[in-house]
């Protein structure tokens, strides 16, 4: 070792020492300072238990916390030189050391707290807890200090920020500390600019909450960047809220279309008026209904329709109520699709060419059909609980987008592709398209008319039923589930224009989303009335939908 | 023929339903004001009250046969008609009732105050004159027809595309009524009338009274009906229901025509209303609702479509029935009975009562003078199917 290298060596340890007695001497000021602070509580003026508030807060001593707490509590007793608290499990324990007292003092009363000093206990509290090991604590008081912006919280903040790894908890903590540059009177002018771009970025009503009450006096480039980032922050939200109305349009406009595509069917593809079309979709809410039911239940009880007389078959296995759904569904098509091939073999086949007769005959078995259910199910709601994987939301950005009306617009969309498939690709879309086009020459060619009519018609309600299942997770199970939507259907399917599913489809989500967007303005109820006149005046102008079918017909 | 469309009106049966129904219109509050209770021929206060909603029915299903059975336009909204008929004199009736309300204001209605509103509204102005208030049963849905018919017919608005937005309008109407800012009493509608013309509205001479009233519009309405399908215009009307386009290719304006018969029976559904509502004491939006007018239809399906007669047979026979039913133990099937009617009656009596019995009738006839003298039998025209 060379005489250099061990002048450095000696320096380097010197260095050492200096450092370590550094640390040391000022580990001992912090746990001066801190002592000193308690020393606050035993004076019993307000005044003082606020400064030893802040100063213990600031000490940085691991029982900071414990003590604000226990004082928060009115756990935290006083003697004349002493200061003490109980903690959880109520053992008294000395405030200075943290450890039981040698002795229990006999005079200890408690430390008297006002609204003045809660609020300032609240606030030396977020801001040890930015100092917390669990994130979504230290999360929890970053937005606490933002909304509060209590000018003591400073010192904590820059230095849980200096130490944070975390980017989420960061950037609540670096928000957290512009709210309170920007509240500070003698915070530099560049430092407010900034805080402004921060709290900017954070774009959410709280943010425009907190630059719109800045306080005056302001210089001007603040007020401006403050101004500015208001509009900003106005964009966003709109957008948001404009991304929201959007969303719940196609919710509801999915709703109506899965209500709608059977009656597009029925209606647009047959001509046939089914004023019965809501009961066939009450008719598969009911089916899921009973499915839960079966499912609940474990057995399935069978009866003679409008009594009690029956008996019960235990189900052998044991079901999960998330498979209800994918049971009801294939069930609801069967029941309506049969009660559908029953109408029309037994009723609408008689009034073909007599649309308006069609009307009133159907009218009337949707009568039948809700007494029907009314007297066997009874006249109230009936509980069909959601699948666990249809409960729930998420957020995306500014909005929440729930799960069961995510599964419903890709339900939709699903029944919707899957019809369009069925029409264009199979046999009996072949032979249904054909019988639409040209009766005569279609059963010239072979193809069983009255045949294609019943399937065709039972194609329909059982889609209709298919929505029912879908429709029961979102609405009352009553029996006039159908009526609501009844109307709404009949609006859609003329609305885009009959005999052409695309039709429906930009019918339903442009109604759902008019509907959603008009409602700000007007309220749910004129929204809706709006739309009703504005469908009503849109059939005037053109009768026969957005996406009529070409033809030279006289009247239809 | 030199005859006024009236003469020409009054056959052999008009001219003995009106009998019939003027018959009925002195005879029943006679036999009830001038009879003392105990006796077995005294009709009692609520059977009149009863019977003179039936007639009012009865002048709502008048209205819907003049457009449909004689012009093929399926309303499915005519209770709109009927019940903006009859908040207009609700409007007048919670006038009347001035500081003997539950908040004893004498300008604003109890709800108008319960709702804390300052002032009337302007549209519930000068319905403190009954002159007022009718004037406004016949032109508030005579209006709202006219400008809904001057759209629909004009764009050749036809069939069941009418019948759908028809129903749409009494739906839009249906929510409009239900709101409580919409200024006409919300969901609980105007109730708790005191007085008439200064008459007491629960008394049993105002009762009979209004009956007598209703039956005489009742003749008047089928009067108007009876003469206008008697008269040319009734002709046009019938071929535009059989043969829309050719009658459009004859040089009529058949949208005008539609429009006027289309306005006036709305008019004549607003005076049925305006007679119900001091009958039954309330007027409430679910008068509006959908499935009042589409059952109004089948009353008219009931008693045949086409016939006058038979849309007042209709009526009263169809709610007679719906009172006896849902007064007893079978109230749970009545919309079993009903639903079955409107299934039945469209698939096995297509013509209704009155249309089968006068279909009967002329083949019974036909049979006679066939047997009597075939040639001209053979020479007799088929009567022509009406479209559908």
């Amino acid at each position: 070792m060379s005489s250099y290298e061990r002048i450095i060596a000696v320096v380097f340890a010197l260095g050492l020492l200096l450092a370590s007695a550094l640390a040391a001497n000022a580990q001992g000021a912090n746990a001066q300072s801190y002592e000193a602070a308690l020393a606050g509580f035993t004076k019993d003026s307000f005044n003082d238990t606020d400064d030893a508030i802040n100063a213990v807060a600031a000490s940085g001593s691991p029982l900071a916390l414990q003590v604000i707490e226990a004082l928060q509590d009115g756990r935290l007793l006083f003697t004349a030189d002493k200061v003490f608290f109980t903690d959880q499990s109520g053992t008294l324990l000395d405030a200075a050391s943290g450890k039981p007292p040698a002795t229990a003092p006999t005079d200890a009363q408690p430390v008297r707290v006002n609204n003045r000093l809660r609020r300032t206990i609240e606030a030396a509290l977020g801001a040890l807890t930015l100092m917390s090991p669990d994130p979504a604590k230290r999360v929890e008081a970053a937005q606490a200090v933002f909304k509060s912006h209590e000018a003591s919280a400073l010192a904590t903040l820059e230095a849980a920020l200096a130490k944070e790894s975390d980017g989420r908890v960061k950037r609540a903590l670096s928000e957290a500390h512009a709210a309170v540059i920007l509240f500070q009177d003698d915070a530099k002018e560049e430092d407010k600019l900034a805080a402004v771009t921060v709290v900017r970025d954070r774009a959410d009503q709280d943010a425009r909450g907190l630059l719109a009450g800045l306080p005056s006096g302001q210089s001007p480039a603040v007020q401006k960047a403050a101004a500015d980032a208001i509009a900003s922050i106005d964009n966003r939200l709109a957008m948001w809220s404009g991304v929201q109305n959007a969303w719940y349009g196609l919710s509801l406009g999915s709703v109506l279309l899965l209500a709608a595509i059977g009656l597009a069917i029925t209606f647009g593809v047959m001509g046939v008026i089914n004023m019965a079309h809501g009961e066939m979709v009450m008719l598969g809410a009911y089916t899921t209904f009973v499915v839960q039911e079966v499912i609940r239940q474990k057995a399935i009880s069978l009866f003679i329709p409008f009594t009690d007389i029956g008996f019960r078959i235990p189900l052998p296995f044991d079901l999960s109520i998330d498979w209800s759904l994918p049971i009801a569904v294939p069930l609801a098509f069967l029941v309506s699709g049969f009660i559908g091939i029953l109408i029309e073999r037994g009723i609408i086949r008689f009034l073909y060419g007599r649309p308006l007769e069609t009307l009133l005959a159907t009218w009337g078995l949707s009568l039948i059909l809700q007494q029907a259910v009314r007297t066997q199910f009874g006249p109230t709601n009936k509980d069909v609980s959601n699948p666990s994987w249809m409960s729930g939301a998420f957020e995306l950005g500014g909005i929440t987008i729930t799960y069961n009306r995510l599964w419903i617009i890709v339900f939709t969309l699903a029944v919707f592709v899957a019809l369009l498939g069925l029409l264009r690709f199979t046999r009996l879309g072949l032979e249904m398209r054909a019988v639409t086009q040209n009766r005569q020459m279609a059963a010239a060619m072979g193809i069983r008319t009255a045949r294609i009519d019943a399937l065709t018609f039972g194609l329909g309600s059982g889609i209709a039923g298919i929505a029912g299942v879908a429709l029961s997770q979102i609405d009352n199970v009553s029996p006039n589930l159908g009526q609501g939507y009844i109307i709404d259907s009949f609006l859609v399917v003329v609305f885009g224009g009959v005999g052409n599913l695309w039709g429906t489809l930009v019918g339903a989500f442009s109604l759902g989303i008019a509907n959603k967007f008009l409602e700000p303005y007007a309220g749910a109820v004129l929204g809706k009335i709006a739309i009703l006149v504005l469908i009503i005046l849109f059939i005037q102008k053109r009768p026969r939908g957005l996406f009529a079918l070409k033809g030279r017909a006289v009247e239809a | 023929m030199t005859s006024s469309p009236l003469i020409r009106a009054l056959d052999r049966g008009a001219v003995g339903f009106v009998l019939v129904l003027a018959a009925i219109g002195v005879l029943v509050p006679l036999l009830n004001l001038m009879l003392p209770p105990t006796s077995a021929w005294q009709v009692p206060t609520y059977l009149v009250a009863l019977w003179g909603k039936y007639t009012c029915y009865a002048i709502l299903a008048l209205s819907i046969d003049l457009i449909w059975g004689y012009c093929g336009i399926l309303s499915l909204g005519h209770g709109a008609f009927f019940a903006l008929g009859g908040y207009a004199m609700g409007m007048y009736l919670m006038r009347q009732i001035g500081t003997r309300g539950v908040y004893a204001n004498p300008i604003l209605p109890d709800f108008m105050v319960f709702l804390n509103w300052p002032e009337l509204p302007v549209y519930w102005y000068g319905f403190n004159h009954f002159a007022y208030a009718a004037l406004m049963v016949v032109l508030v849905p005579g209006l709202l027809a006219f400008v809904f018919g001057w759209f629909a017919f004009r764009s050749r608005v036809t069939g069941v595309y009418l019948s759908i937005i028809t129903q749409a309008m009494t739906f839009a109407l249906t929510l409009a009524f239900f709101r409580n800012n919409f200024g006409f009493g919300g969901n609980n509608g105007l109730t708790d009338f005191k007085d008439i013309l200064g008459f007491n509205v629960q008394a049993q001479s105002t009762r009979a009274a209004l009956f007598a009233i209703s039956v005489l519009a009742l003749i008047i309405a089928f009067l108007i009906c009876r003469t206008i399908v008697a008269s040319k215009l009734g002709m046009v009307l019938v071929s535009i229901r059989d043969a829309g386009a050719r009658t459009r290719f004859l040089g009529y304006r058949v949208e005008n025509y539609k429009l006027l018969v289309f306005t006036l029976s709305a008019c004549m559904a607003g005076v049925a209303g305006a007679l119900y509502v001091p009958q039954v004491g309330i007027i409430n939006p679910s008068e509006f609702a959908p499935g009042n007018s589409i059952e109004a239809v089948i009353w008219v399906a009931v008693g045949g479509r086409g016939t006058l007669i038979g849309a007042v047979i209709g009526a009263i026979a169809v709610n007679y029935g719906k009172t006896t039913f849902t007064s007893g133990t079978l109230a749970p099937y009545w919309l079993f009975v009903l639903g079955s009617l409107f299934v039945l009656v469209t698939l096995l009596l297509p013509r209704g009562i009155v249309g089968t019995w006068h279909h009967l009738w002329q083949k019974l006839r036909e049979r006679r003078t066939a047997a009597a003298n075939p040639q001209v039998a053979a020479q007799a025209e088929p009567t022509p199917k009406p479209a559908e």
